[in-house]
């Protein structure tokens, strides 16, 4: 077994504006089972967190507990992480959140942590609008804990165990489309053409994004009747529209044909180019979104890509008018005043 | 883009660069694994098949592998592959029971070899198991040819040679040693079946510049020179030597010279220190010695005054290249006078043939050498047979050595009333998986990230100082197996199996060099190599390597991986779920016939 995977690198691999290779961005070797999707999704941030030229140290991986969760430890070692109780990385994250809006917040969970014990954790953190980027791997099961079916789990199939899965699948964009998202998309871990734009441009987003990842078990959920196996995934996957992510600098050479292609302008200046596969794509209505996600599951297919994105939609810190400078960075005096500003607060509700 | 062909070996050895550029394809990564399990004398009978002289080799060889070592592509220096051929040489056990046994009765067919030099005793070593007889005539009072006579025993100990001459000759060689063959119409009268000839490039070039003639007691040829050293007709030099040239020859004459006492020891060249034909170690050591070298400076005049012979005279001279690299070089005007009382010319040597009569039918070219099928080494007598320096002018022990295989071959076709060229036997392999459990292989795969090992030797003011005691050490076995450890296993293959892979891009995700990659094809606007090598993780590829192209996947993605970089460190294996990735070890049952 090899426990050390050599820091040889290949000689003509490209370095980003801040010089450094994408080897900078890996974490520890991998301790996950061989072939599991969590991984790939592992690669495609590593490959994400590189292009952007993120500085490691201005992020922050937030995480619960399961396979995905463990996940963080598998990229960015060079950045801030907590692993928290299971299901409850929302709050945590939150409390951080608060405490240093400055970090970029990329927290990785899976669909036991976030549709099981943490669903409202999820639902919360979502209706908050905290700016974060919250990215679910989505097998179908608790891999952790050996395979139990997860709630996102298609009812009707069976685990490897030969449970039933009785009742209808939580839909985590569904939900998140429905509590105020402001960016929402599903991909696959295996089409990291898909998925590293998307996890660019969510992570360039200012607001609370959300990424759904079909990211086969690779050990206890990819048998012949599962919907989460890689074989099932890549036969009824299927998308609108294809996304590409602009850095700010970048000069667009290719012109953007009005009907098929729409540009988006995200926050900070980098754009989110769509060409469209269906006539109908569109990004602003979240109504749709959710019913085109249900129609196409229910004609048996998996339907990825860009569901919504509100590029100017307020967020946590908008809403609550909260100090543009840290908290952390605040002195004591400023952070707890005194009481010569508390009685003039007291006095102000009398 | 074509899908690799991996029913023959072909892709799998270009991929062992070591062993490809090896002009006798020694197996190098199975021999250092072999040392670093410390199994010494496994790792000197691999050898010993190969290269028929891994402790000669393992000094002296000019070392084509390590140039191409694919350690040099991921950090700067190779492996030390010669000199690990050395540490097997050093610590086997006695090998005379892992020696072929040669048959009591003969086949009746007779072999005659001109010239004892590697490339006729390869000959004979290939000949003798398979029941030839064969019957070697050689000059010289002993075997060897150029190893003994211009090879200094402070880099090659005679005892050395002489082991590894023995395992030979004790096979049952009929030696006629003193014989020098003075015409070959004679001995095609005799009754041989086929003749090899192995004579050698004995001819040293002399520099005919002005003073020559006057100057002549105080020039030598080189290699003569080095000749009468070994032979011991020469035991001393003057104190002011002059070296002219710059190869191999030039840095063997300047360390003889210091050994036999020379203190001013001078080797000028007409081109630049860097391109020198001599190895970097010869020169580097050389230097270390003591010697000058005096780079960009062309002969131009024996001088000699008042009758007596002062030195030689110099003008200096600029290299320039052009785009195809081509070399001119442009007089400066300035020049210098080297004193000296002795000149050595290593300016280069030749084939000689006087004794090939040119009316029995065997053809020469412009340049008097033989007419030769490169691949056969058949002459244009069918059944006469060139190898080693005789055949195509000199280059080194390995590639006399090669030769000797394919010459053997040859000669074992012909005698059976085969085509040389037809009915040549192609080599068989094998891959062989070297998985042992779930995630364990029976070789190291994790990566040594250690720098290059270097031999140890006597001290530079005691080695000067005499004439046949070995300078280097070698290594001892600590570093011995650091050094083997450095090896990458190039041999392992990731050999792909397209019909289980389930592309979950495992192991394009863990692979640390970039190599692998899952591409999409378009039927449409793919139709050239160059569309599908912009989708790949790295671009910019070693046009000289090769790329591993599999057959559509279920997906129709083809997976291809770069082998260029490959560390073959497994874990792309490790990290497959279906075992659609193995590592699997090249085995080449006849290696002589991958000698093309
Ligand atoms: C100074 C010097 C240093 C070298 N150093 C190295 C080195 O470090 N590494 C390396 O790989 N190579 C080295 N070489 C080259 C190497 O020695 C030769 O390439 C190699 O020995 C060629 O082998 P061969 O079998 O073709 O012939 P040779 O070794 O030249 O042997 C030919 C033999 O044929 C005999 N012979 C010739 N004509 C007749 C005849 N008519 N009848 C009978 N016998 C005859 C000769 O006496 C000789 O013994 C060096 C060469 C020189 C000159
Ligand atoms: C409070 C608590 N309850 C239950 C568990 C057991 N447990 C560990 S991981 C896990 C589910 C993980 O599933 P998921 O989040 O989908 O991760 P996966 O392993 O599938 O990636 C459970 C139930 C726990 N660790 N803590
Ligand atoms: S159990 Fe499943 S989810 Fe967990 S590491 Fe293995 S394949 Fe991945
Ligand atoms: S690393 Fe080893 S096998 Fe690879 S080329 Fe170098 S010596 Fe040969
Ligand atoms: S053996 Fe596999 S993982 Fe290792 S460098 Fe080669 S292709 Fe990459
Ligand atoms: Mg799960």
């Amino acid at each position: 077994m090899s426990y050390q995977k050599s820091s040889f690198y290949h000689p003509r691999l490209p370095v980003n504006d801040l010089g450094l290779t994408y080897r900078d961005y890996e974490g520890a070797l991998s301790t996950l089972c061989a072939g599991c999707g969590h991984d790939a999704i592992t690669s495609a941030i590593v490959q994400a967190c590189f292009e952007l030229s993120l500085p490691p140290h201005q992020v922050a991986k937030m995480s619960g507990i399961g396979c995905s969760s463990k996940a963080p430890n598998y990229f960015l070692n060079k950045s801030h992480g907590f692993n928290s109780v299971h299901g409850r990385m929302p709050s945590v994250t939150t409390g951080a959140n608060l405490a240093n809006r400055d970090l970029t917040y990329l927290a990785m969970s899976g669909d036991g942590d976030s549709a099981s014990i943490g669903l409202g954790q999820f639902a919360h953190v979502v209706r908050r609008q905290l700016n974060m980027l919250y990215v679910v791997a989505n097998n179908g099961v608790y891999g952790l804990t050996k395979g139990q079916l997860a709630a996102t789990a298609d009812k009707g199939v069976t685990n490897k165990g030969g449970e039933l899965s009785l009742f209808s699948d939580i839909d985590l964009c569904v939900m998140a489309l429905q509590l105020g998202a402001t960016f929402v998309a599903r991909s696959f871990s295996g089409d990291k053409k898909q998925l590293v734009p998307l996890i660019k441009a969510a992570m360039s987003h200012q607001g609370f994004a959300f990424i759904d990842i079909v990211s086969p078990c690779v050990t206890f959920n990819n048998h012949a009747s599962s919907t989460r196996s890689y074989d099932y995934v890549h036969e009824h996957i299927t998308t609108a529209a294809v996304t590409d992510f602009i850095p700010v600098k970048t000069e667009i050479t290719s012109d953007c044909q009005a009907g098929v292609c729409e540009d988006i302008c995200l926050h900070d200046g980098s754009l989110m180019r769509i060409h469209k596969l269906q006539a109908d794509y569109d990004t602003k209505n979240a109504m749709k979104a959710i019913n085109d996600i249900e129609s196409h599951k229910q004609k048996g297919e998996i339907l990825t890509g860009l569901f919504y994105l509100d590029p100017n939609g307020e967020s946590f810190h908008d809403v609550n008018n909260s100090s543009d400078t840290p908290l952390n960075q605040l002195k004591q005096e400023v952070l707890c005043p005194g009481n010569r500003v508390l009685s003039s607060i007291n006095d102000s509700f009398r | 883009m074509k899908n690799t062909d991996t029913s023959s070996y072909q892709h799998f050895l270009k991929v062992v660069d070591c062993q490809h550029a090896c002009p006798a394809h020694t197996p190098v990564p199975e021999y250092i694994r072999l040392i670093a399990e410390k199994r010494y004398t496994e790792a000197y009978m691999i050898n010993w098949q190969s290269n028929v002289f891994p402790g000669v080799l393992g000094r002296v060889c000019d070392r084509p592998c390590e140039p191409a070592c694919r350690r040099t592509r991921v950090e700067a220096e190779p492996v030390a592959i010669c000199r690990l051929k050395r540490v097997a040489s050093d610590y086997k056990e006695d090998i005379y029971s892992y020696l072929p046994s040669i048959p009591q009765q003969k086949n009746t067919k007779r072999i005659a070899l001109i010239g004892a030099g590697p490339a006729s005793l390869t000959v004979a070593r290939d000949l003798l198991p398979l029941g030839y007889e064969v019957v070697l005539y050689e000059r010289d009072a002993k075997a060897g040819g150029m190893m003994r006579s211009q090879i200094p025993a402070f880099r090659l100990p005679e005892t050395v040679l002489d082991e590894e001459l023995n395992y030979i000759l004790q096979m049952g060689v009929e030696c006629h040693f003193g014989e020098e063959i003075t015409s070959l119409a004679k001995l095609l009268q005799a009754k041989f079946d086929a003749i090899f000839i192995g004579t050698g490039a004995p001819s040293g070039r002399w520099l005919e510049i002005p003073g020559h003639d006057l100057a002549s007691d105080h020039i030598k040829v080189g290699i003569n020179w080095l000749a009468n050293v070994s032979f011991k007709h020469t035991e001393e030099a003057p104190k002011r030597v002059v070296v002219l040239g710059g190869g191999n020859t030039a840095m063997d004459c300047c360390r003889t010279a210091k050994r036999l006492g020379a203190s001013e020891v001078n080797v000028l060249v007409r081109s630049s220190f860097d391109a020198m034909k001599a190895s970097p170690w010869e020169k580097a050591d050389a230097q270390a010695e003591g010697i000058t070298i005096t780079p960009d400076h062309s002969p131009i005049e024996y001088v000699i005054s008042g009758g007596k012979f002062i030195g030689v005279r110099f003008e200096k001279v600029a290299s320039s290249y052009d785009e195809h690299g081509k070399r001119t070089l442009r007089a400066t005007g300035e020049t210098i006078l080297v004193e000296c009382d002795l000149v050595l010319v290593a300016v280069g040597q030749d084939t000689a043939f006087p004794w090939i009569e040119r009316d029995i039918g065997l053809k020469f070219n412009k340049w008097q050498q033989p007419t030769l099928n490169k691949e056969t080494l058949q002459s244009s007598l069918a059944q006469v047979f060139f190898g080693g320096d005789a055949a195509f002018g000199p280059e080194n022990i390995i590639t006399a050595v090669a030769n000797g295989h394919q010459a053997a071959i040859s000669i074992d076709l012909f005698c059976q009333g085969k085509d040389t060229q037809q009915d040549r036997p192609e080599a068989g392999f094998n891959l062989v998986s070297q998985k042992m459990g779930i995630h364990d292989w029976s070789y190291q795969s994790g990566i040594s990230h250690e720098q290059r090992h270097q031999v140890p030797h006597i001290a530079w003011e005691e080695a000067v100082k005499q004439l046949n005691t070995e300078v280097e050490l070698g290594f001892d076995e600590k570093l011995a197996l650091e050094e083997a450890h450095r090896c990458l296993n190039c041999d392992v293959h990731t050999v792909f199996n397209e019909n289980t892979c389930i592309e979950c891009s495992a192991c394009d995700d863990i692979c640390p060099m970039d190599c692998i990659n899952f591409v999409d094809v378009d039927q449409h606007s793919d139709k050239n190599a160059e569309q599908i090598i912009d989708k790949l993780r790295v671009k910019e590829i070693n046009p000289q390597q090769e790329l591993l192209v599999s057959p559509a996947l279920k997906t129709g993605r083809i997976m291809i991986k770069d082998e260029d970089v490959c560390l073959h460190c497994g874990l792309c294996a490790e990290r497959c779920p279906t075992g659609a990735w193995d590592m699997k070890k090249l085995m080449i049952d006849n290696i002589g016939a991958t000698i093309k």
